[in-house]
C-alpha cells in the first residue's frame, strides 16, 4: 500500500488491475479437520447438559435451570464463533472483531437496557392495573 | 360461483376494497391514471422502454442506481408533500363545527401515509442515493462491493414504494401514525389491511434498505484507493461508513419487531396485544431502538454533505477533520442510549427517564461540536454563495433551532407537557426539514454536475431556496406557538377559535413551500433545457477538494481510468497543489460487473407476495414466494457476470477528455 506512495507522474494512479491492491493482513483464516473436531465435541459438550437439565429436572428451582441454560449457550456461542466461524483477532484485519465487538456492545446495550426498561414500567403500574393484567392474561 | 370459491381465489379482495365512494380518492386516481396513461405513451411514442430497461433499470453501475434513487425519492416527496397540503388545509379549516373536508377515517390515514412515506421513501432514498453515487467516486473505486446486490436493494425498495402508493387506490393504509403503535396496530383495533399494507412495504423496503447498508460498509472498508487509510478518507465517506454501521445494526431490530406484529396479527401470537400475556409497552421500547438510531441514519449523511460543501466553498480544509470523525463514532455509539426519550411519558419512574435525558443532552455535545466546526471552516475562508453553500448556511441557522427544541424535549419533566404536542411536531420536522432535506439539496446542487456534466440554473434554485427556508418557519413556527399552548399533534377538528389563525398561517407556509417544490422542479427543467450554456467540461465545476472531482463530468462507466493512489486528506486537492499529471495513455482493458435483469424481476415477485399476503390470497402468495426462491437460485447459476472495457474503448473515452481539458483551459 506505501510501497507507491513515492514516485512522480504516475504517482496518483497505480497501475493495476482493477481493485486489485491485495491487503497484506487480508483473508480470513481456514479451520482444520481438527479444529472441527474441537469444536463439535465441545458443543456437545455444551448442548447435553442443558437438556439433560431440563428433561430430568434435578434442579428444582425453574429460574436456576434457566440461568444454567443460559450460561451454557452463552459458552457456545464463544466455541462456534472460534471453531467454526474462524474468528480471532487477525482476521480481515481486525475488522471481524471490531464487528464483534461493536455487535456485542450494542446487544448489551438493547438486552440490558429493554429489561432495566420494562422492569420499571411494570414496577410502576398500578396495584389494580396488574390485578387485571394478570386476570385477562390467565 | 360460490362464496367460498371467491374468497379462496380474491382473498378478503372485494369490489368494496376499491374506494369508489370517495370522491377525493377518485379525482387522486382518475389524475394519476391520466398522468400515468401519458407518461407510459410518451415511453412508447419515444421506444424509451429498450433504453430505460437496458441503461438504467437492469443497470448495477453505482451511479446509475444512486440517481434512481433520487430520482424515487424526488417523486415519493411529491405524494409525502400533497399529503402535508391535505392535513395544513384540513386543520386550517376545521373550526368551530366546521367538520373540514377530510373525513377521519381518510385523515388518519393521510398522516400515518405522510410520516411513512417521508421518512422511508423519501428521506431513506435520497440519503441511500447520494451515497450510492458518490461514495465510490469519493474513495477511488470502480463500483460498490457487490453491484447485482446493490441493484436489486434499489429495487425493493421501489417494491415498498409501490405497495404504499397501491394502498391508496386498493383498500386503504394504515390509520395508526407512522410507527403503528401496538396495540392499536394490533388485529383486534385494526382488522382491515391498512397496518398489512404498511407491514409488507416496511418489511419488503427494508430488507433492500439493509442490504444496501452491507453493500456500501463493504465498499468502504475493502474499496477504497491505495494509500487511503480510514483517517484520509473524505468526511462524506467517514459519515457513510457510520450511517452503514448504523444501518446494519439497527434495521434487523425494525424487522424483527414487524415480524412479531405481523405473527399476532397473522397467526394469533400475543406478542403486543392487551391480552394473553402479550406486552404493548414492549412494541413501543422495540421500535424506538431502531427508531432512535434511524433519526441517525438520516441526519449524518447530511452533515457528510454540509462538511464537504463548506470546506469546498469556503476554500479551506475543513476545520477539525479528527474531531469531525470522533463526533461521527461517539454519535454512533451513543445513538443506542438514548431510545426512550421517545416515550419519557409511558412511565418508567425517575431513575429510567433521568439516565435517558441525560444521554440525550449529551449527545447533544458531538453534534453541536460539528457546529462549530463548521463555523471555523467558514472563518477566514473565500466564502463563495454558490446553491449549496447557501443551503449550507440555511441549515446551520434553521438546525440550530431544531437542535435546542430537542435539548428542551430531553428534560423529562418538560416533555411530560410537549409529549405528542405539536411542539414535539414543530421540533422533528425542524431537524429533518431543516437537517436532512436541506442536506440532500445542497449534495443534489453539489453533485449535479458531476452526475449529468452541467450546473444546475441558479435563478430557479435560489428562488426555490428561499421559498423552502421562508416557507419552512412560516409553517412550523406556530406549530412551535400551539403546542407550547397545548395542542396536541393528529387533531382532525378543533373547537377552540382562538387557535384558527396559526394553522391558517402555518398553512400559508406549507403553500410557500409548495412553491419551493415547484421552483425546484422549474430548475431542474430550465437547468436541462439550457445543459450546454451550463456545461461543464472540466470535470471540477466547484473547484473540488475530493477524489470525485478529478474524473470527468458524468464519470466513464468505470470512474477512474486507473486507480489513484492516495497521498493525504482531500486528494485532488493535493493532486492540484502537486500538479500531478493526467496519464494519457497506457490504458488497459477493465474488468466491470454485467447488468441483470435479476434484481427487478425479483422486487417484483416480492411486490406480488407482499400484496397477496396483504390480502390472504394464500395461494398467490405461496405460488409469488416459491418463484422468488427459483429465480434468486437461478440466478446463482448465472455464471457470465462481468465483461471487459476493451482498452480501445477506454483510450477513445480518456482522449475525448484530455481534449476537453485542454479547450477548456485546464
Amino acid at each position: 500500500m506505501s510501497a507507491d506512495t513515492h514516485h512522480g507522474h504516475a504517482a496518483d494512479h497505480a497501475r493495476g488491475h482493477g481493485h486489485g491492491h491485495d491487503d497484506p493482513h487480508g483473508g480470513a483464516a481456514h479451520g482444520s479437520r481438527k479444529g472441527y473436531w474441537i469444536g463439535f465435541l465441545l458443543s456437545v459438550l455444551l448442548t447435553a447438559p442443558a437438556f439433560g437439565l431440563v428433561m430430568s429436572g434435578v434442579i428444582t428451582d425453574p429460574r436456576l435451570t434457566a440461568g444454567i441454560v443460559m450460561a451454557l449457550a452463552m459458552v457456545q456461542i464463544v466455541v462456534h464463533m472460534i471453531y467454526f466461524l474462524h474468528m480471532n483477532t487477525k482476521s480481515e484485519a481486525g475488522w471481524t472483531m471490531m464487528a464483534l465487538i461493536f455487535t456485542a456492545i450494542i446487544v448489551v446495550i438493547v438486552i440490558s437496557g429493554s429489561l432495566w426498561v420494562m422492569y420499571h414500567m411494570n414496577l410502576n403500574m398500578m396495584p389494580q392495573m396488574q390485578a387485571e393484567m394478570s386476570s385477562a392474561g390467565m | 360461483m360460490s362464496d367460498d370459491l371467491v374468497k379462496t381465489i380474491f382473498g378478503r379482495l372485494s369490489i368494496e376494497s376499491f374506494p369508489i365512494h370517495e370522491p377525493i380518492l377518485v379525482g387522486t386516481f382518475a389524475m394519476v391514471a391520466l398522468g400515468g396513461a401519458a407518461l407510459l405513451g410518451a415511453l412508447t411514442y419515444f421506444r424509451l422502454w429498450g433504453y430505460l430497461w437496458k441503461e438504467w433499470f437492469t443497470s448495477v453501475d453505482h451511479k446509475k442506481i444512486g440517481i434512481m434513487y433520487i430520482v424515487l425519492a424526488l417523486v415519493m416527496l411529491l405524494r409525502g408533500f400533497a399529503d402535508a397540503l391535505m392535513m395544513r388545509a384540513q386543520q386550517a379549516i376545521a373550526f368551530g363545527g366546521n367538520e373540514g373536508f377530510l373525513p377521519a377515517h381518510h385523515y388518519d390515514q393521510v398522516f400515518t401515509a405522510h410520516g411513512v412515506i417521508m421518512i422511508f421513501f423519501v428521506a431513506m432514498p435520497f440519503v441511500t442515493g447520494l451515497m450510492n453515487f458518490v461514495v465510490p467516486l469519493q474513495i477511488g473505486a470502480r463500483d460498490v462491493s457487490f453491484p447485482f446486490l446493490n441493484n436489486f436493494s434499489f429495487w425493493m425498495t421501489v417494491s415498498g414504494a409501490v405497495i404504499v402508493m397501491m394502498s391508496l387506490f386498493v383498500g386503504e393504509f394504515a390509520r395508526t401514525g407512522w410507527l403503528a403503535m401496538a396495540p392499536l396496530s394490533g388485529l383486534d383495533y385494526s382488522p382491515d389491511v391498512g397496518v398489512d399494507y404498511y407491514v409488507w412495504a416496511l418489511q419488503i423496503a427494508g430488507v433492500g434498505t439493509l442490504l444496501s447498508g452491507v453493500n456500501l460498509l463493504a465498499t468502504i472498508i475493502k474499496m477504497r484507493a491505495p494509500g487511503m487509510g480510514l483517517m484520509q478518507m473524505p468526511i462524506f465517506t467517514w459519515s457513510a461508513l457510520v450511517t452503514n454501521v448504523l444501518i446494519v445494526a439497527a434495521f434487523p431490530v425494525l424487522t424483527a419487531v414487524l415480524a412479531m406484529l405481523s405473527l399476532d396479527r397473522y397467526v394469533g401470537t400475543n406478542f403486543f396485544t392487551n391480552t394473553g400475556g402479550g406486552n404493548p409497552m414492549m412494541y413501543t421500547n422495540m421500535i424506538w431502538i431502531w427508531g432512535h438510531p434511524e433519526v441517525y441514519i438520516l441526519i449524518l449523511p447530511a452533515f457528510g454533505v454540509f462538511s464537504e460543501v463548506v470546506s469546498t466553498f469556503s476554500g479551506k480544509r475543513l476545520f477539525g477533520y479528527t474531531s469531525m470523525v470522533y463526533a461521527l463514532i461517539v454519535i454512533c455509539i451513543l445513538s443506542y442510549l438514548v431510545w426512550l426519550h421517545h416515550f419519557f411519558t409511558m412511565g418508567s419512574g425517575a431513575s429510567v427517564n433521568s439516565f435517558f435525558g441525560i444521554t440525550t443532552m449529551i449527545i447533544s455535545i458531538p453534534t453541536g461540536a460539528k457546529i462549530f466546526n463548521w463555523m471555523f471552516t467558514m472563518y477566514r475562508g473565500r466564502i463563495r454563495f454558490e446553491l449549496p453553500m447557501m443551503w449550507a448556511v440555511a441549515f446551520m441557522l434553521t438546525f440550530v433551532i431544531g437542535g435546542m427544541t430537542g435539548v428542551m424535549l430531553a428534560v423529562p419533566p418538560a416533555d411530560f407537557q410537549f409529549h405528542n404536542s405539536l411542539f414535539l411536531v414543530a421540533h422533528f420536522h425542524n431537524v429533518i426539514i431543516g437537517g436532512v432535506l436541506f442536506g440532500m439539496f445542497a449534495g443534489v446542487n453539489y453533485w449535479w454536475p458531476k452526475a449529468f456534466g452541467f450546473k444546475l440554473d441558479k435563478f430557479w434554485g435560489t428562488v426555490s431556496f428561499w421559498c423552502w427556508v421562508v416557507g419552512f418557519w412560516v409553517a412550523f413556527t406556530p406549530l412551535y406557538v400551539l403546542g407550547l399552548m397545548g395542542v396536541t399533534r393528529r387533531l382532525r377538528a378543533f373547537d377552540d377559535p382562538s387557535l384558527q389563525i396559526w394553522f391558517v398561517i402555518a398553512a400559508v407556509g406549507a403553500l410557500i413551500i409548495a412553491a419551493g417544490i415547484g421552483a425546484m422542479l422549474m430548475q431542474f427543467y430550465v437547468s436541462i433545457r439550457d445543459r450546454e450554456k451550463l456545461r461543464d467540461t472540466t470535470g471540477d465545476p466547484w473547484n473540488g477538494r475530493t477524489l470525485e472531482w478529478a474524473t470527468s463530468s458524468p464519470p466513464p462507466a468505470y470512474n477512474f481510468a486507473f486507480s489513484p493512489v492516495i497521498h493525504d486528506l482531500d486528494a485532488w486537492h493535493d493532486m492540484k497543489q502537486r500538479k500531478a499529471e493526467r496519464p494519457t495513455e497506457g490504458f488497459r482493458a477493465i474488468h466491470m460487473p454485467k447488468n441483470t435483469g435479476a434484481g427487478i424481476i425479483l422486487a417484483g415477485l416480492s411486490t406480488v407476495f407482499g400484496v397477496a399476503m396483504i390480502w390472504y390470497i394464500w395461494w398467490l402468495a405461496a405460488l409469488a414466494f416459491v418463484a422468488l426462491l427459483a429465480v434468486a437460485i437461478g440466478h446463482t447459476f448465472n455464471y457470465d457476470r462481468d465483461f471487459h472495457i476493451p482498452a480501445e474503448e477506454v483510450v477513445k473515452n480518456e482522449d475525448v477528455r484530455t481534449r476537453a481539458l485542454q479547450s477548456a483551459g485546464v
